[in-house]
């Protein structure tokens, strides 16, 4: 199988047991198969201790599974030393957490060219312009210059979504990243991503409790107690229109 | 290369600026430190130049005379006799070197040998009306014996010179015989029968840096000794300056092995001195050491301390992407920018003390009791030393960030 025609990613057999071997040992995902494909908008949804952050960390190579297999791009991920994960990470992936996870001490300009900075060892006129031109993609043309202690909930996700995106990731993992926002800003994030995801043909994986923003993603996965209990494609018809609907 | 960790650079030094009050407090502690360190250093070391200038500018730093007369120990008897001996040991009598005129060219010639004197000693008295005043009477060639103790730098009176029938005195023998340059006075030595005296006129005073010896101190012509101690043609000791004084234990050993003489250096001749400057020395290192284990152990906690703050930007930063690398030299580099502006401030810091002391610590002349300066070097060595501590005492924080499970520490 050669890259060109893998799948984004591929998941099989999947599982995670915490403290094996001990008396309180715990499997928290039982034997997980699934693949997203580039440019899918995945939802993946579930109640609280269904495993959905365990298996956004096992994709984002944070941290690894018991068992099975998990390739990127067609590259068994198994075999990666710390070193070599940190790599792919930086190559093929973008983050955005629940509680944004900016640095406090730097600017809203500057938490967009830090992956860039911490690639190269410095920020080029090129970088600059394309965090810029991101920043402003998502409506924070004005807050540049701002740290994040200056910023909202909502604006301080778009610039976490930015940072994400700046170094044009192939998949973005975004941890309930409407959780710890009011409707009206969460609807806003939510279409920023949208929107970012059609204009860069980036594939989303995004863990969320909102079924509503649930509905308006590609294909839902549901996990339940570790295991997969529903893996679909969202109909056009059960795709609701955003941010009106939801602003009330 | 420009760029060299550039990513590391900017997020230490904006840990750092963020931490504020930590940081500066970390800082202030490294340069009290570093601060303490260079005057402590500076002060021994201004103290212990002080004390061997005025110990050495009065004597060689290797003296070369005769053996001691020694008792020969009695036969042992064969047989079944048992001796039964007791001996005293002998005294000491004035001896000149067998043939020192050759031996003063061959020593000259030894690497490291500066200078050579051949010189006579011998007690005596010093009169002057109804005074007499116990001497140490000194003869020597005068310019030979100026490249040993610089003779002509320490008077205080006079013009040092030296013909027959002249001398110089310390300055403290001078008052207790109430005289003063181009007065005579009488010198009496007790060898032969009924003794030798002799007078000579004062041409110069000295000061030998040591009341004592300012007390006792006749300067006279090598032959002007040689007749009053009744060694004519002799010298009773060859003293010898060096270029390097710390080689003289080396060279006086050296030259025992070569030579039929006794050899004594100037540590041997003064080995509670040496012992004194050893203790100087040790304390001074161990005063340093602890400083700098405490400067250590101040860095360390610290940057703990910000490791368990910055926990989440550190697993924040390795989910974007950064290796533990990156993340363990952001942490060293933060300990290597505290230890090196911790050190510059703390020399500055030093020099101050130093200058305080150099203004504060005076003597009864209204002098400095000693120079001490922090030369460049020694200031140097500090901060270099304070910085690679700071570098040092990051390590283990930093080995912790970089091992931080970034799920973990995103989670917290």
């Amino acid at each position: 199988m050669t890259e060109s025609t893998a799948p984004l990613i591929e998941l099989s057999d999947i599982h995670k047991t915490y403290n094996a071997g001990l008396p309180n040992e715990a499997e928290v995902l039982h034997g997980l198969s699934f693949q997203i494909a580039r440019g899918e908008f995945v939802a993946l949804i579930g109640p609280s201790g269904s495993g959905k952050s365990t298996l956004l960390n096992i994709v984002g190579l944070l941290e690894g599974a018991t068992s099975g297999s998990y390739r990127i791009e067609g590259q068994e991920t198994n075999a990666l030393n710390d070193a070599g994960q940190t790599l792919r990470r930086r190559a093929t992936l973008g983050f955005v957490f629940q509680f944004h996870h900016l640095l406090p001490a730097f600017t809203a300009l500057e938490n967009v060219t830090l992956p860039a900075l911490m690639r190269e060892g410095c920020v080029t006129p090129e970088q600059l312009q394309r965090a810029l031109s991101v920043l402003k993609s998502v409506g924070l043309e004005e807050a540049v210059a701002k740290r994040p202690g200056e910023l909202s909930g909502g604006m301080q996700q778009r610039v976490a979504i930015a940072r994400a995106l700046v170094l044009e990731p192939h998949l973005v993992l975004a941890d309930e990243p409407t959780g710890n926002l009011d409707t009206k800003s969460a609807n806003e994030v939510f279409d920023v991503m949208r929107r970012m995801h059609a204009a860069l043909k980036v594939s989303f994986l995004l863990v969320t409790h909102d079924p509503r923003l649930a509905a308006r993603c590609d294909r839902v996965i549901e996990l339940i107690d570790g295991r997969i209990e529903r893996d679909e494609a969202v109909v056009a018809a059960a795709n609701p229109e955003p941010a009106d609907a939801h602003a009330a | 290369m420009l760029h060299t960790f550039g990513f590391e650079r900017c997020v230490a030094t904006r840990f750092l600026r963020e931490g504020r009050v930590q940081t500066l407090l970390i800082i202030v502690g490294v340069a009290a430190g570093v601060a303490v360190v260079a005057y402590i250093s500076a002060l021994i070391t201004g103290l212990q130049k002080n004390t061997l200038d005025k110990t050495l500018g009065a004597q060689a730093h290797v003296t070369l005379s005769e053996r001691d007369d020694v008792v020969a120990p009695a036969l042992v008897l064969a047989g079944r006799s048992v001796l039964l001996t007791q001996t005293q040991p002998r005294a000491q009598r004035p001896r000149s070197i067998a043939n020192w005129q050759a031996l003063v060219p061959l020593l000259e010639a030894v690497p490291g040998v500066a200078a050579v004197s051949p010189t006579l000693t011998g007690a005596g008295l010093a009169l002057r009306g109804e005074a007499s005043k116990s001497i140490s009477l000194i003869g020597v060639d005068l310019d030979r014996y100026d490249r040993i103790v610089g003779l002509r730098a320490k008077v205080i009176a006079g013009t040092a010179r030296l013909l027959p029938g002249e001398g110089i005195i310390g300055r403290e023998l001078a008052d207790d015989l109430g005289v003063r340059v181009g007065d005579r006075i009488g010198l009496a030595t007790g060898s032969g029968a009924a003794g030798i005296t002799d007078s000579l006129r004062i041409t110069a005073l000295v000061d030998l840096g040591q009341r004592e010896l300012n007390r006792r101190t006749v300067v006279v012509p090598l032959r002007t000794a040689q007749s009053l101690v009744g060694l004519p043609g002799g010298a009773t000791s060859l003293e010898l300056t060096l270029h390097d004084i710390w080689s003289a234990q080396t060279l006086a050993t050296e030259l025992a092995t070569r030579l039929p003489y006794k050899v004594e250096s100037w540590q041997e001749a003064n080995s509670q001195l040496v012992s004194a400057l050893n203790a100087q020395s040790v304390s001074t290192g161990v005063i340093r050491a602890v400083v700098m284990v405490v400067v250590v152990l101040g860095i360390a906690s610290v940057l703990v301390v910000s490791v368990v703050q910055k926990r989440r930007e550190i697993g924040i930063l390795r989910a974007m992407g950064a290796t533990q690398g990156q993340v363990l030299r952001i942490f060293l580099l933060q300990g290597a920018i505290v230890g090196a502006i911790g050190s510059a401030l703390g020399v500055v810091l030093g020099v101050g003390l130093i200058w305080a002391f150099s203004r504060l610590a005076l003597g009864d002349d209204g002098l400095p009791l000693f120079v001490i300066t922090l030369h460049l070097p020694l200031a140097l060595q500090v901060a270099g030393v304070a910085t690679l501590c700071g570098v040092l005492a990051a390590v283990a924080p930093a080995r912790r960030a970089a091992k931080l499970d970034p799920a973990l520490a995103i989670r917290m």
